[in-house]
């Protein structure tokens, strides 16, 4: 539809709903993996951003950050299932409100 | 005015005996017979001596330079200095002054080498000694102060020094009772003393003067000049200052500490309670003499009072049985007397009264004491008797000061006692005075009799293990000077048909005080004087027959005016309503509302407790934010930042 | 052309997502934010990135999903047969928060003039012309990312060893 095209504003609002809709499911859901799986939808989120203002500005430097951002959510990703790995042999559940040590 | 500087040594050589004695104090408390007796001995009586001498200096100074008004130490210490006025301190000796340190340092010198004996066993002896310097140190400030506020420290610390010595044997619950009450009922007086300051003050600092200048407000001589400011409030101020002179002289309604004030060693009683710190009320109204002229009101009720309490301590008097208590008695009616000649304006004869007064005063109770003593510790006549067979020198001292204080002549009491009733004669207004007056010394003969047969003629009541003898040397040379003084100082006062009134001339010097003369002829005085001699005379043949001979009358006279004679032994049940007026509802007040109400529930419970409270309590409740789960804390999150960020908008 | 390939990835990424957050099944999760990983790798080449694109694909729906699906599988987790996760109320709340929060995003990209898209010159987006950046001048960031990889595989073997 050439009435509507599509400019950087789509996309900043599609990465802002997904930020949104990734925060609402960490605090929402229960379960620490899916907890985690938000969590990459939200840097997920932040890089669409980023790639949106790469092309808009024609400057590859968000392309360079987009590519740090995929390195560092791996490396969390792999250190945070090691963490749940961890969790699931102690307390034998991956469900947050079983961990309420810190409680009061 | 000359400005002399040895006088500030009169004061601050009992100070010094003062620290030093209590450091000797201090000390015996640590390790025993570190400190000798005769250390401390020397200091204490040391430095009373030197007082004495320095006085007589500025007395020889004063006879022999008429032309000098005073000497002064003025301003040595300076308190405020305001806006158009200053506050300082110094010393003064006028006239009036000088006699006044004459009797207090060779009086208190006298009774602090009476006590060397009478205290020497006593354990606390240095103490004792510390506080009876400490009490002079601050008589001496009072009749040397040359402002009202340093008379008033000295009044303070008198005091202090009264109620230290009162309860001087503390650990017996009575006596620091009894030192209680005479601080407290003093401090009454202190109150009304203030407040006089207050107004006093007030009158001067809404004057607005011209050009400031650094004048003393409470300086007497300043007062004296500007007394006409006062005016308006002259009669409140004088009355407060009265009420104050109420309560440091034990005139009725604050007597009552007076006879509980016996509760402390005899030489105290003989010096605080006789001679010195009970007269300072008297000398407070002789000094101020120019503001209590402008207030006839005032000096009505002081003349009042004054015969007032005279006549019902004199009654009361007449049935006690402890010995002490007799004399105290004595010198509340005494005291009356000097307030009556106060009242009637004659200022002068009550100083006169005050200065004879204290010499057989303090001898009564030295005699006093060393019956007590001889005696081990018995003070009710009733177990005594018989002491003159083998306490001869002490009996004769007692008769000599019997006969003064009932004013025979030619004994000191008979000039200065029969000067007060001729000039209270001489105001026709005071005529009922006058006979009530005369009464109360006819009862003063009585009741001294009465003491003097009961305890050292007849037979001997008391247990016979004891053996009295007479006291050591240090204990009876006293009591001999004393005797020679009574005997003497009465020619000071020569009334004007047997020769010239030398104590009114060295008064009237420097315009120090106001003196009267009666204006009457020749015969009315012989008559009045036969009179009251007269009188004095029959009261005291009469207890003597009563007690001697006829002893069966007065146990007839108890049962048959029963009820009369009950209410006087109580002291008129006088302790009886104060406790039950004041004290009662006080002590309600202070233990259920005060204690319970405010200080336990609101400062307590509220203030200290509540915070504590209220502390938990926020705590507790925003505990509850702390769930530990992962889930809400994302949300804190969420919240915090979308609050932030919206804030940073919104900036 | 290019806009309906927009709406239409852009509406298969926002539907993955939704239906992840709501799947009870955590599998069923993971697959899904697969192939939302997918949607918005076509997004990267709309947007000329294909380098960014290719490593999405790679690195996100073909390592981390796969660690997922391997945790899941290792956890054995079934179907979480628990009381729902929050109350309805708390969900409004959460909602309205995050909407919230949405809006003020919204509001804060208006900022930008609203201008379309500049012409692409040949090769952006291309690995030469991101290799040309990253070696100069992000050459630091380069190297500490690496260290930052190591420490990574180190801190992942050790949390993963068994206890002993």
């Amino acid at each position: 539809m050439t009435l509507f095209p599509v400019t950087i504003h789509h996309y900043l609002i599609l990465s802002a709903l997904l930020f949104c809709l990734g925060f609402i499911g960490i605090i929402i859901r229960r379960n620490l993996l899916i907890i985690l799986m938000c969590l990459e939808v939200m840097l997920n989120a932040v890089n669409l951003t980023f790639v949106a203002l790469a092309r808009y500005y024609l400057q590859e430097d968000g392309h360079i950050i987009t590519l740090f951002v995929m390195a560092i959510a791996a490396v969390e990703a792999a250190i945070g299932l090691g963490i749940v790995l961890t969790l699931f042999r102690n307390k034998e559940s991956v469900r947050t409100d079983r961990f309420t040590a810190m409680k009061g | 005015m000359q400005n002399m500087n040895f006088i500030l040594l009169i004061p601050l050589l009992p100070l010094a005996g003062f620290c030093l004695n209590s450091i000797m104090a201090l000390l015996q408390t640590k390790q025993k017979e570190v400190t000798s007796q005769i250390t401390v001995s020397r200091i204490a009586c040391g430095s009373v001596l030197f007082s004495f001498l320095l006085s007589c200096a500025a007395f020889f100074i004063l006879f022999t330079e008429p032309h000098v008004a005073a000497l002064q130490y003025p301003a040595f210490l300076e308190w405020m200095a305001l806006e158009h006025f200053s506050i300082s301190f110094g010393f003064l000796i006028d006239h009036f002054t000088c006699i006044m340190l004459l009797f207090i340092t060779g009086v208190g010198f006298l009774i602090h080498v009476y006590s060397v004996g009478y205290m020497k066993k006593d354990p606390g002896y240095s103490r004792y000694m510390a506080f009876l310097n400490l009490f002079l140190f601050f008589m001496l400030v009072l009749v040397m102060a040359d402002s009202l506020l340093v008379l008033f420290i000295g009044w303070e610390g008198v005091g202090l020094c009264s109620y230290l010595l009162i309860s001087f044997w503390f650990t017996d619950s009575e006596k620091a009772k009894a030192g209680k009450k005479a601080f407290v009922v003093n401090r009454i007086g202190d109150f009304a003393f203030l407040i006089a300051l207050f107004i006093t003050g007030s009158c001067f600092f809404s004057l607005q003067s011209e050009t400031p200048s650094a004048e003393n407000i409470f300086h007497f001589s300043y007062l004296a000049k500007n007394a006409s400011v006062l005016i308006p409030h002259i009669t409140l101020i004088t009355f407060c200052l009265f009420i104050g002179a109420t309560g440091k002289s034990a005139q009725i309604p604050l007597h009552i500490w007076l006879p509980d004030a016996m509760a402390g060693p005899t030489p105290v009683s003989a010096l605080i309670h006789a001679a010195t710190m009970v007269t300072a009320g008297v000398y407070l109204v002789a000094r101020l003499h120019f503001l209590f002229i402008l207030s006839p009101f005032t000096l009505n009720i002081i003349a009042c009072l004054g015969v007032l309490t005279a006549f019902f301590a004199a009654l009361i008097a007449c049935t006690q049985y402890d010995i002490k208590k007799i004399l105290a008695y004595s010198t509340i009616s005494q005291l009356g007397l000097m307030f009556l000649a106060l009242g009637v304006g004659a200022f002068s004869t009550a100083i006169f009264h005050m200065f004879t007064h204290a010499f057989f005063k303090a001898g009564l109770f030295l005699c006093a004491g060393s019956v007590i003593m001889a005696l081990h510790h018995e003070q009710d006549i009733r177990h005594m008797g018989g002491l003159k067979k083998t306490m001869p020198l002490t009996t004769l001292m007692f008769l000599i000061f019997t006969l003064a204080i009932s004013g025979i002549p030619p004994f000191s009491g008979f000039f200065s006692k029969d000067e007060l009733l001729t000039l209270v004669h001489s105001q026709a207004q005071y005529a009922s005075y006058y006979w009530l007056a005369l009464f109360t010394a006819g009862l003063t003969a009585f009741y001294m009799t009465r003491l003097f047969v009961t305890v050292f003629l007849g037979q001997a009541r008391f247990a016979t293990t004891c053996q009295p003898q007479e006291p050591p040397s240090s204990m009876t040379i006293p009591l001999i000077l004393l005797a020679l003084f009574t005997l003497g100082t009465g020619f000071l006062g020569l009334p004007p048909v047997f020769g010239h009134h030398w104590l009114q001339g060295w008064l009237q010097q420097g315009s120090s005080v106001t003196a009267h003369t009666a204006g009457i002829t020749t015969t009315q005085e012989f008559f009045l004087m036969g009179l009251s001699v007269g009188g004095s005379l029959f009261a005291l043949s009469l207890a003597y027959v009563l007690y001697t001979k006829k002893a069966g009358l007065t146990p007839k006279f108890k049962t048959s005016a029963k009820n009369v004679y009950t209410l006087v032994f109580q002291k008129f049940k006088i302790d009886e309503c104060y406790e039950f007026l004041f004290v009662r509802p006080i002590k309600f007040f202070s233990e259920h509302i005060l204690n319970k109400n405010i200080d336990q529930g609101l400062i307590d419970g509220l203030f200290v407790n509540g915070m504590a409270f209220a502390a938990r309590f926020f705590g507790r409740s925003l505990s509850f934010a702390q769930t530990g789960l992962l889930n809400n804390y994302a949300f804190y999150l969420l919240l915090g930042l979308t609050v932030v960020l919206i804030t940073v908008v919104l900036m | 052309m290019a806009d309906y390939l927009f709406y239409i990835f852009s509406f298969i990424t926002v539907l993955t997502v939704l239906l992840m957050i709501f799947q009870k099944n955590p599998l069923a999760s993971a697959l899904l934010l697969i192939l939302g990983f997918f949607s918005l790798a076509a997004l990267y080449i709309l947007l000329h990135a294909p380098f960014i694109a290719a490593l999405q694909i790679l690195v996100y729906a073909g390592a981390i999903m796969v660690l997922f699906v391997f945790v899941i599988m290792l956890l054995n987790l079934k179907k979480t047969v628990s009381p729902p996760d929050t109350g309805w109320i708390k969900k409004t709340l959460i909602f309205l928060v995050g909407s919230v929060l949405f809006l003020f995003f919204v509001f804060a990209f208006f900022c930008i003039p609203e201008t379309l898209f500049p012409a692409v010159s040949e090769g952006f987006g291309s690995p030469e012309k991101i290799g040309e950046l990253l070696f100069s001048k992000y050459i630091i960031a380069f190297e500490l990312i690496d260290i930052l990889l190591l420490a990574g595989i180190v801190g992942a073997v050790l949390l993963g060893k068994k206890e002993t």
